[in-house]
Order: structure tokens, then sequence, then C-alpha cells
């Protein structure tokens, strides 16, 4: 190699490739340089790419400690941690994005968890998968059972996704909240954008999930 | 156990500081001897330098032959060529603590005022963050303005947190594993059990032991001992020995030796062949003393504001010396003051002894940290290419 070649750790290298379709969306909202928290970060793709694409100041939060391990020994900044508890201990504004993405219908209290978000971070990035898409409807009102898709595949006991919420109940809470909605786009199963901007009824209908940029109103 | 003779004496590499050292205590060393080692090379910038900081009964000889034991280095799997810590790639720098006794200034080396004698149990009290100034001195000395990591396990890692909260200009990546930002109760009480050992030897004659050439070698072997036994968990003990005994199959309640009986009395009489009791007394204290909040007006993330270096903190599950809680405290101070950091409890049942071990998922934590470091300080993937 020759001198002056910055070479990234092999694993965060391997992290950004093949990176979920919903998170280069994500990475697309973030300006470059920005300070960023990703909770919920699993094994740190998105902030192994937002540093080396985008100059990031990328730092991640994850529960699971296998993930974790293997994000530090990536080279990633990571820490354990878990979002309900731990983000009361950073200070105001210390970032300029949280991302919370596919995490937040997990979480214990979705309503603190984005306030808290919003205290610590200018914008906040908030994807979810969609309880209000089409399938779901049907399964349920045809099989009245609880609907089994790729994002909804566990049994409704074991399942970590107790807050499932559609995208127009999402809307309803920015605005209970005062939260700003900057920007919104709902995204197909393989995540890539789906053309329902326009029509928050029919986003609700079409889309697999929800991509949200709020800030403070 | 038979008597022993004083520590041999060896010639370590040393810089002397003529200057001394002000201590916390208000009293100041006249004279101040650093004891180190160091291992790869320096590169022109001087950006590519990795201290580490020891433990309690540790010393510089990280990587390398010990010149007292023969045994190898204590920390040899981690730290060599091509190692997670690589020495192809990094200058390691390793020091003798403040208070020591392999060669840099603490009780066994000459007092001040009697140059003729020993400090001996009249050594200033020192603290962890005096030691921290005294490797300040060296890796000045050194040529070193940034060092590139500061890396230490147990009182080690309280040297790295008083580092980065000392010198945060001169750290650009600290890990501190396995500590605390405080010795708790539990902590103390056992050091006390330790230093009442040896007070207790009939040996010990009031410190001044060199005086009879004498040694309290029993009452040091016990506070080793007690010690040996908080470092490791009771599922390694029971896993290493279980309640086997030695040259018998079953207990015949004669002359029955348990095989943890005698492990234990092994690292005892071995302890007492390559430590100073003075220092050991000295050492103990300094981490009962250390208290990084109290430090800082009694509010642990003030030790940390406007700290840029970046931390990777790491625990074991079966640590209950220096447990998760303690370091999970650290990693919410650092947060309160939105410091980068890492933090991963590696799943292990050695007890604390597990960050001198090969822990394959330590070892893969420690190597990606400062791989992630290096790229982000722009530093080359070798040094010397």
């Amino acid at each position: 190699m020759p001198d002056g070649t910055q070479r990234p750790p092999d694993g965060a290298r391997d992290a950004a490739r093949g990176m979920r379709v919903d998170l280069q969306l994500i990475a697309g909202l973030v300006t470059p340089g920005a300070r960023v928290l990703d909770i919920g970060c699993g094994d740190g793709a998105l902030i192994g790419h937002l540093f080396r694409t985008q100059g990031c100041d990328a730092r991640g939060i994850e529960l699971d400690m296998a993930l974790v391990t293997r994000a530090v020994a990536h080279g990633l900044p990571v820490m354990q941690g878990d979002a309900d508890t731990d983000l009361v201990h950073y200070p105001d504004q210390a970032f300029d994005y949280v991302v919370l993405s596919r995490t937040l219908q997990a979480v214990e209290r979705p309503l603190e968890v984005l306030r808290q978000m919003l205290r610590i971070s200018g914008r906040a990035i908030v994807s979810f998968p969609n309880f209000g898409h089409w399938y779901l409807r049907a399964q349920l009102l045809l099989k009245g059972r609880m609907p089994m898709t790729n994002s909804w595949n566990r049994m409704w006991y074991e399942t970590p996704n107790i807050h499932p919420c559609t995208i127009q109940d999402f809307f309803d809470l920015c605005v209970a909240e005062g939260y700003v909605v900057e920007q919104w786009l709902a995204l197909d199963d393989e995540g890539h954008r789906a053309p329902w901007r326009r029509f928050p009824q029919l986003a609700n209908l079409f889309g697999e999930q929800g991509l949200f940029v709020l800030r403070r109103g | 156990m038979d008597q022993l003779e004083p520590l041999a004496e060896i010639a370590h590499q040393t810089i002397v500081f003529p200057e001394g050292l002000t201590l916390d205590c208000g009293r100041s060393l006249a004279r101040l001897a650093v004891a180190y080692r160091t291992y790869g090379t320096l590169d022109p910038v001087a950006g590519n330098a990795i201290l580490i900081c020891h433990a309690l009964t540790g010393d510089q000889y990280v990587a390398e032959t010990h010149p007292l034991t023969g045994r190898q280095g204590w920390w040899s799997s981690l730290v060599g060529p091509g190692l997670p810590i690589d020495t192809d790639r990094f200058f390691v720098i390793c020091a003798n603590v403040l208070g020591g006794c392999m060669g840099s200034t603490g009780p066994r080396t000459p007092h001040d005022d009697k140059p003729d004698e020993p400090w001996g149990h009249d050594f200033p009290p020192v603290t962890i963050r005096d030691m921290v100034r005294a490797q300040k001195k060296l890796v000045d000395h050194l040529g070193i303005r940034q060092l590139f990591a500061v890396i230490g396990g147990s009182m080690g890692g309280m040297q790295v947190l008083e580092w980065a909260a000392t010198y945060p200009e001169a750290v650009f990546a600290a890990v501190p594993i396995a500590t605390a930002a405080h010795h708790s109760a539990q902590n103390i009480a056992f050091n006390e059990v330790g230093r009442q050992a040896v007070f207790a030897d009939p040996d010990w004659h009031g410190g001044e032991y060199w005086r009879q050439g004498a040694t309290p070698a029993r009452g040091l072997a016990v506070a080793r001992m007690v010690a040996h036994i908080t470092y490791l968990s009771e599922q390694a003990l029971t896993r290493k020995f279980g309640r086997r005994l030695r040259d018998a199959s079953s207990l015949t309640l004669l002359d029955d030796r348990f095989e943890v009986e005698s492990y234990l009395q092994y690292q005892g009489s071995a302890f007492v062949r390559r430590f100073d009791a003075n220092s050991y007394l000295s050492i103990t204290r300094a981490m009962d003393f250390f208290d990084l909040a109290a430090e800082h007006g009694g509010e642990l993330s003030r030790a940390f504001v406007g700290c840029r270096t970046r931390f990777c903190l790491v625990s074991f599950t079966s640590d209950w010396l220096f447990p998760t809680a303690a370091s999970r405290n650290v990693v919410n101070a650092l947060i309160r003051v939105a410091a980068n950091v890492s933090f991963v409890e590696i799943v292990s049942d050695k007890g604390h002894d597990a960050f001198l071990l090969d822990e394959p998922d330590f070892h893969r934590t420690i190597a990606g940290f400062i791989a992630g470091c290096a790229e982000h300080r722009g530093l080359r993937a070798r040094a010397i290419a």
C-alpha cells in the first residue's frame, strides 16, 4: 500500500457493502460532517457509512451485546445501551441527527424516546414498519388473526414489536407532540422509496415502512 | 514458609528526572526515577505511541521475558508483532508505576534525606494522579506530544481515566478495561485485609524489615492469596479446582489438602519473590484513595468536559471486583458530556483476571477499536513501510 493511503478497517468496509436500502435512504437525509447518533445501530453499518462517505461524527447505541462487540471490533464507536433508559444521559443538542430505524415499535415508551431524541438532537430520523399496510389489514380482515409478513414475522406473544403503529397514527402523534414533519416518505418492502408522497392515505395503505424527519416545533 | 532473601537487585532501564515531583499529598520527591520498557519504533511525527498502564502487581515488562521470574510478559498475548496492540505498527511504552518496586521511585529506592537507606515505610503516600504525572514526564521526555492511545486494566484502567481527565489533549484514544472511577467499600475492605496480614507478620518490623534483612513474606503471601480470590470468579475456581484433593482421591480427614489451597499458596509464595511489601501497601493505598469524581467536585462527568478523546470501555460479565456497573457508571458520565464512547461487556466466566487472559472477543474488540481510531487519526496501516 502506498504511503499516505488510508485504509478503512476490513470489517467496516464489509459492513457498508450491501447496506440495507432504507439505511442508504437515511444516509441521504444526513448532511455531510454532521454529528449523528444511531439508536439501535445493529452492527453499525450506517455509522460506518456516514463516517467514511460523508465525514460524519457518527456513533451508535445497540442493545444486543453480540452486535455491539462486532461493531466495535470493526472499529466503530458503538456502546451497549437501551433507548428506553440511556438517552437521558446525553446533554441537550449534542447531535445534529438522531436516527431510530425500525426500532420505535420495539421500545417500551415510544413517546419518551422521541422526546429524548429531539432533546439531544436538532432532528430525529425515524423509520418504522407500517401496520396500516393493505396486506396486514387484509390478513386481519379475512383471517381474523394477527398478520404475519416479512416485517411482522413473530407470533404476537414473542414479538419484540410491542408498539405497532400506522403512518397515519404517526402523523397524529407528531401533531399531538408539536413536532414538525420536515420530510416523510413511504418505502416499499425492498426499502425503496414508494410513490405515495402526496397522499398520506395511500402511503398508509401501500407503504411498507414510514420514514420521517422531525424537528421540534 | 521459609525466610526469604530480600528482592534481588536488577538493573532496570530508567530515566531520572532531577527536578523531582510534587505529590498530591503536598510532599515532594527531590528526585524521580521512572523505569520503563518500549517496544516497536516511534514514527517521525511521534504519532504512533501507545502507553500501557499496568495493574497493582504488574510492571513494565509487558511483552518480554520477565527478568526476575523468567516468565512471559503479563500481556504478551495482546502486545507484540501482529497482535491486537501491534508492535510492528505502534511504539508501545510501559512504565513501572510511582511507588512500585521494579525500578521507579518507590519504597525500595533511596530515601531523599538518607541516601544510604531505602524509603521503606517512610515513602510519601502517592495517588493514581501522581503515577500519571510521573508517566507524563516520561512521555514528554520521549518527545511525544500526544499519545495515540493509553490502555490499561484494573488499576491500569484507573490511570487511563486519570490520563484522559488530567491531560485530555495528550490522549487521542483511551481504553479503560475492567476498572472503576473509584474503589468501592468492598474493594477497600479486601485491600485492608491484605494490609493487615502484612502488618501482622513478625517480620514486618514496623515497615523497616529491610534493616533486619528480613521480609514479611508470610503476611504478603496471605495478602496476595486474598487478592487472588477476588480476581477469579466462582465458576473459574470450580472449573479449575472444584473440590479436588492434592495427592488423594477421597477425603481421609487427616492431612488432606484441596487443590485450591495449594494453588493459592503457590500464588502467594511466588508473589513475595518479586514484590516488595511496602510497595504493595503504597499502591493498594493509592487505589483506595482514587476517586475521580471527588477530584472534580463530586461529579464524574466534569472530569471529562470538553474531552475529545475517543474512549473504549470494556468490562467482563463475571468480574465482581470491578463489575460492569462500575464501567457503566463511567460510560454514563462520559455521555453526559457527549464524549465519544464505545462500550463492550465481554462474556467470560474468568472473573477480573479475564483482561489478562486469552479472550478472543476481548482481543477482537481491542484490535478493532485501535484500527478504527487509527483510521480517524489518519495513521498509515503500518508505521514503518
